[in-house]
């Protein structure tokens, strides 16, 4: 597990900062046209799906949540659960559970994206729950981005820090970060709630306050820090460490060389 | 009358002429003194001042110490149309359309945090090396002042820029003050024009931090500059080193060039620092509201032992006749500091009142010979690393996987625990480390080359140490163990003088203080240590001679 | 150079007698090491090179100074920002131009000062004799006679009712002072034991002032709230005074995890609502883990378990969070029966 404070933007960040300006300039009827379709696939999940989704759940889900997903002492039910738990557990690779800990960790995902969607279309037809949400929904190129900073601070900063870096939660629980997540996941999470995390509804975070924050937490992803090195986006514990092991040994060692007896 | 013919004669004799200086620079300029880096770690926090002086001065100009919100409309887009104090906004503003003003703001608190650390390792290297005795003692006195008005200063300037982190400290502090048994919340509505956070708390914060603090610092700093010169710096022991002589550079013209050098070095490398090191984006931790709050919500590093220890303080609150007194804040936040500080600042007085030493010491310790002090020094230490890291506990379970529970649970045994152990731990060591000087003053040092005797016997080879090192040894190991003698307790009758008690205290903290410490050889011992060795010398000489094949 | 200090070591053994014979240390001392000279001292040509350096680095800061008025005017925006290392280092051109600039113009002003004194500056040990801090006996006592002098003239000690007086006067003195920081603020009252909610006041959306139905609530959701008349106290007011106190936050819970409620029928379907304010320093909570119900506060961990009465579980706070008895009304919307029934937010003497 890699530890949460300490892992660095992904170096590819600027790549997909133009690889999304791309898209979002360039791409926009496509990405439209692509929306649509996938909405309709989604609504229309097909019985063979079901069923597919069902023989993927007997063979890798059931030992846990019970055949019927009912829950058994090792994990709780998936009724009601919907497609977006799925897709946001599946997906991110914390089910299948890795390894018991305090709570499930991302991790390499194991099913291939028509499985999950098979997965997500057998427990929704178990009984009513999230969707996993569509384009349409995710867009959020004309949100209001200072609005979504004011509902990511009231919000979910008290968990995922200031900066989405995440943070400690109790015995050994954490909120993890949340720069590296996609538009999709965020949106899952905040609906469905996954392991310590509340649910936000849509009557309490509607999906356009849902959009503004997506957007302001992509915005902090991607915004560079113009004052050079951000020591992991923390706070003043990192500045302070840095103050020691940089600043006085870097002072101190000019102090030596002031003293040092020159040959 | 005029004698000078140069520009710079002419100008000094003008000078002089109004202001009689070249009396007092004739005496100063030439003042000695030792060349040692560990003497160049108070500069450091010197120079870190000035620096503050100047970056500040310049944040001032732009600065807007004012609650009135606003709606920010500035460079910085994801605030655009966000409710904020001026205060917050003219801080975006200093950060993003101030050409330079990020940089000035990232110099003045990289400066800060160098300021109190550069004052902390300053105190260390004073403290272990004995450099409070007499006749230092007020000196150490106004530097753990300088130390408490540094640390309020920085408090003072994080919570001016009305982020969300300085209002939520603020906020931690006005709770602080409400704890105050019977004048807490009179003095909180005092302090904020009301109630928390009100609209006058950062106005007056702000002329506390660029007027009345900085003032008392400046006034505080020149008094433990004359000190300094006054007594003459002091020296470690060496050959040539007394107590009646001060070895080193002249301030005129080595020194001025290698400590006004080294003020540049200071500020050119926190300016360096500053350049590619971000500090404090508040622009990222968004204008304060009473209803926000982050993950690691943390103050600078330097108030970080206090916040630690208000998290592993066990929950006690007493209820009675109406009142409430929360000793969950109340002793982590104001009396266990006011023992800390009290504690730090009588030390000297407290040390030469248990060793009865009244004498002037102006040759340093080792650490080592002291070993009393230098384990009560890293027994100190220890303790208030754990509170720090207690402090900081959140940030450390996420980087390494752990719980913050059982992060506080250890904290809190450790507290207790590991000072002492730190402190037996290191007695152990200064012990041992004595002991290898006094193997080296008696029998030389080991040279590593073995020798086998015609005998067959194996010896390691001691060659003789240095005049210089056994001059230094003996000067930093003289008088170490001397004991406060307990007086006569009883007078001729059999009564037991006034203050028995107090002085039987004292006799036994005094011997508890030396217990152990490894004497130094006295003269004889040396005197025969000498003589054995050339004799043993001249004996394996004379072995291996009838050993050689002839 | 070693010769000179080799001899220096070896030598005053001889002079000063054998090491460790003497009973006082300075008649062992070798005395100060002999002087030693540098290689910029012997050598013509070293020396000259150095002082080539020395002359080299004070160039490079009039140049670095040069290069700090050039990126001043070249990098006008603190926003435009230089991918040098990407996702590490991304910072902006301007701080990080004029930091370089300026960091190296001082700090080879101070490289070139201290290489100058290493190496060019005479390096000669110099001695200077130390004095006792305390003044010469004579001085003591001249000291002494001229205060007891000044005493006797003045009269201080003889003319009692003057020295009590002044005594007096001065010790008033302060009264004035401390009278004079009366208006810092008013009074505390009642004020730390009221917030701004009262019966009938809805609760709303933090951010967004939307008023809730218990429906809008999920089990197992979080809504972080304010009454709703705070948006216009704020406005009367000026001030986030309101806001610190009267923050909250809803949760719902199924009504059979419901462990216990600070009061009976406080709650509406399974719908709590606490104060957001810590009760150990102040601080607003909102990491709630919906599972266990825990809520903990990051700035000293105090945690509390909303579904039993927000009692403390772990931490400093010694209180649970106060819980605000809701209703519906009419309309189904979400509204207080009343205030908070004990103060919010941290102790205070006159809490009770």
């Amino acid at each position: 597990m890699t530890s949460l404070s300490v892992r660095r933007r992904h170096p590819l960040a600027t790549a997909l900062v133009v690889g999304l300006g791309l898209l979002l300039v360039g791409g926009l009827y496509a990405a439209v046209g692509q929306a649509s379709e996938a909405g309709a696939a989604s609504a229309t999940s097909t019985t063979q799906q079901v069923s597919e989704g069902r023989q993927l759940y007997v063979t890798g889900c059931s030992s846990c949540h019970g055949l019927n997903a009912q829950s058994t002492s090792n994990g709780p039910t998936l009724i009601g659960a919907g497609a977006a738990a799925v897709d946001f557990q599946v997906g991110t690779g914390r089910m299948p559970l890795a390894a018991p800990g305090a709570q499930a960790a991302r991790g390499p995902v194991s099913y291939t994206d028509e499985e999950i969607a098979s997965l997500g279309a057998y427990i929704a037809s178990l009984a009513p729950g999230p969707a996993v949400p569509t384009a349409e929904q995710l867009d959020y190129a004309d949100a209001d981005l200072a609005q979504g900073g004011v509902l990511f601070r009231t919000n979910c900063a008290s968990c995922h820090n200031f900066a989405g870096k995440g943070g400690a939660l109790t015995r050994g629980k954490y909120a993890p970060s949340v720069v590296e997540s996609t538009d999709k996941h965020i949106y899952e999470a905040m609906i469905t709630g996954p392991q310590a995390m509340p649910v936000f509804g849509n009557n309490t975070l509607t999906p356009e306050d849902k959009q503004q924050i997506t957007k302001y937490i992509r915005t902090l992803a991607d915004s560079p820090n113009p004052g050079g090195l951000a020591l992991g986006r923390v706070g003043p514990v990192a500045e302070g460490v840095f103050v020691w092991v940089v600043g006085i040994i870097v002072l101190g060692a000019a102090a030596v060389w002031i003293g040092a007896k020159v040959s | 009358m005029s004698t000078a013919t140069t520009p710079v004669g002419k100008a000094g004799e003008y000078l002089d002429d109004r202001t009689g200086g070249a009396t007092l620079l004739k005496h100063n300029l030439r003042k000695v003194f030792p060349d040692h880096w560990s003497f160049m770690l108070g500069e450091i926090a010197l120079y870190s001042f000035i620096i503050l002086l100047l970056s500040g001065t310049f944040l001032t100009f732009f600065y807007k110490p004012s609650m009135v919100e606003v709606i920010y409309n500035g460079s910085y887009v994801p605030l655009n149309g966000v409710k904020m104090s001026e205060a917050y906004a003219s801080t975006l503003d200093i950060s993003f359309d101030i050409r330079g003003g990020l940089l000035m703001r990232q110099i003045h608190h990289w400066a800060a945090l160098i300021f109190v650390a550069a004052i902390s390792v300053h105190l260390f290297r004073i403290f272990f090396t004995g450099a409070f005795r007499k006749p230092r003692e007020f000196n150490w006195l106004i530097g753990v002042g300088l130390l408490t008005l540094a640390i309020l200063e920085g408090f003072s300037g994080y919570s001016l820029p009305d982020d969300l982190l300085s209002g939520t400290g603020l906020r931690i502090a006005e709770g602080i003050v409400l704890a105050i048994p019977v004048v807490g919340t009179y003095l909180s509505f005092f302090l904020f024009g009301g109630e928390f956070p009100g609209q006058d708390f950062i106005p007056r914060l702000y002329s506390v931090h660029i007027l009345l603090i900085p003032g008392a610092i400046l006034a505080a700093i020149t008094a433990h500059l004359i000190m300094v010169v006054y007594h003459k710096h002091t020296q470690y022991p060496g050959p040539g080193r007394t107590e009646n002589n001060v070895v080193g550079y002249p301030l005129l013209p080595v020194y001025m060039a290698k400590a006004g050098g080294f003020f540049f070095v200071v500020f050119g490398i926190i300016v360096l620092l500053s350049a590619v090191a971000t500090i404090n984006p508040v622009w990222l931790f968004g204008p304060y509201t009473p209803s926000q709050i982050t993950a690691g919500s943390q103050p600078d590093w330097y108030i970080g032992f206090l916040d630690g220890m208000l998290r592993i303080f066990p929950a006690w609150e007493t209820t009675a006749f109406g009142h409430t007194i929360s000793w969950n804040i109340l002793f982590p936040a104001l009396i266990l500091p006011g023992i800390m500080f009290t504690l730090l600042g009588l030390y000297p007085f407290i040390e030469a009142w248990v060793t009865g030493d009244k004498r002037e010491h102006h040759l340093l310790d080792r650490p080592r010979n002291q070993a009393t002090r230098t384990a009560l020094g890293v027994m100190a230490i220890t303790f208030y690393i754990i509170l720090w890291i207690a402090g900081a506990n959140d940030i450390i379970a996420t980087a390494f996987d752990l719980s913050i529970n059982a992060m506080i649970r250890a904290s809190q045994i450790g507290v207790i625990l590991l000072p002492p152990i730190a402190y037996v731990i290191t007695k152990r060591i200064c012990l041992g480390l004595q002991r290898r000087d006094r193997d080296r003053l008696l029998h030389g040092r080991e040279t590593g080359l073995i020798r086998r005797l015609p005998s067959g016997e194996y010896i390691e080879v001691h060659a003789p140490i240095s005049d210089e090192e056994r001059v230094t040894l003996l000067q930093a190991g003289a008088k170490k163990d001397e004991v406060f003698a307990l007086p006569e307790s009883t007078d001729d009758n059999g009564v037991p003088a006034p203050g028995g008690l107090v002085q039987g205290v004292r006799a036994r903290l005094s011997r508890w203080y030396f217990s152990e410490t490894i004497p130094d050889p006295t003269p004889d011992e040396l005197h025969e240590a000498a003589h054995h060795a050339q004799e043993l010398a001249e004996n394996q000489q004379a072995q291996l001679e009838a050993g050689k094949p002839s | 150079m070693s010769d000179s200090h080799e001899a220096a070591a070896l030598v005053p053994a001889e002079h000063n007698g054998h090491p460790g014979t003497g009973s006082d240390l300075e008649s062992i001392a070798p005395g100060l090491p002999a002087h030693r000279l540098r290689l910029t001292d012997t050598d013509a040509r070293a020396a000259q090179r150095a002082e080539r350096q020395v002359a080299i680095l004070f160039g490079l800061s009039a140049l670095a100074t040069i290069g700090f008025v050039v990126a001043f005017f070249a990098f006008p925006e603190s926003e435009t920002t230089i991918t040098i290392i990407p996702g590490l280092f991304e910072p902006s051109e301007s701080n990080l131009f004029l930091g370089l600039t300026l960091g190296l113009a001082i700090l080879f002003v101070g490289i070139g000062a201290i290489h100058w004194a290493k190496k060019l500056m005479v390096d000669e040990e110099v001695v200077d004799v130390r004095h006792p801090a305390r003044s010469p006996d004579a001085d003591r006592a001249e000291f002494e006679t001229i205060l007891a002098g000044g005493v006797q003239e003045s009269g201080i000690a003889d003319r009692s009712i003057i020295r009590r007086t002044l005594i007096g006067a001065l010790a008033l003195l302060p009264i004035p002072a401390v009278l004079l920081l009366r208006d810092l603020g008013p009074l505390p009252g009642k004020k730390l034991e009221e917030t701004i909610i009262s019966e009938n006041i809805r609760i709303v959306i933090d951010g967004t002032q939307r008023p809730l139905r218990p429906e809008d609530i999920p089990v197992g959701g979080l809504v972080n709230a304010v009454p709703e008349n705070l948006e216009e106290v704020e406005e009367l007011e000026g001030t986030l005074n309101a806001r610190a106190k009267a923050t909250l936050m809803l949760i719902r819970l199924r009504p059979e995890e419901i462990i216990s409620q600070q009061g009976d029928d406080w709650s509406v379907q399974g719908i709590l609502c606490f104060s957001k304010v810590c009760t150990h320093v102040g601080c607003p909570l909102g990491l709630y883990e919906q599972r266990s119900h825990h809520m903990l506060c990051p700035c000293h961990q105090s945690t509390f378990d909303l579904a039993d009465g927000a009692k403390v579980l772990f931490g400093p706070a010694a209180r649970p969070l106060p819980q605000l008895p809701i209703k519906l009304d009419s309309e189904g919307y979400i509204v207080a029966q009343s205030d908070f029934t004990e103060p919010v937010g941290p102790s205070f003497w006159e809490r009770g």
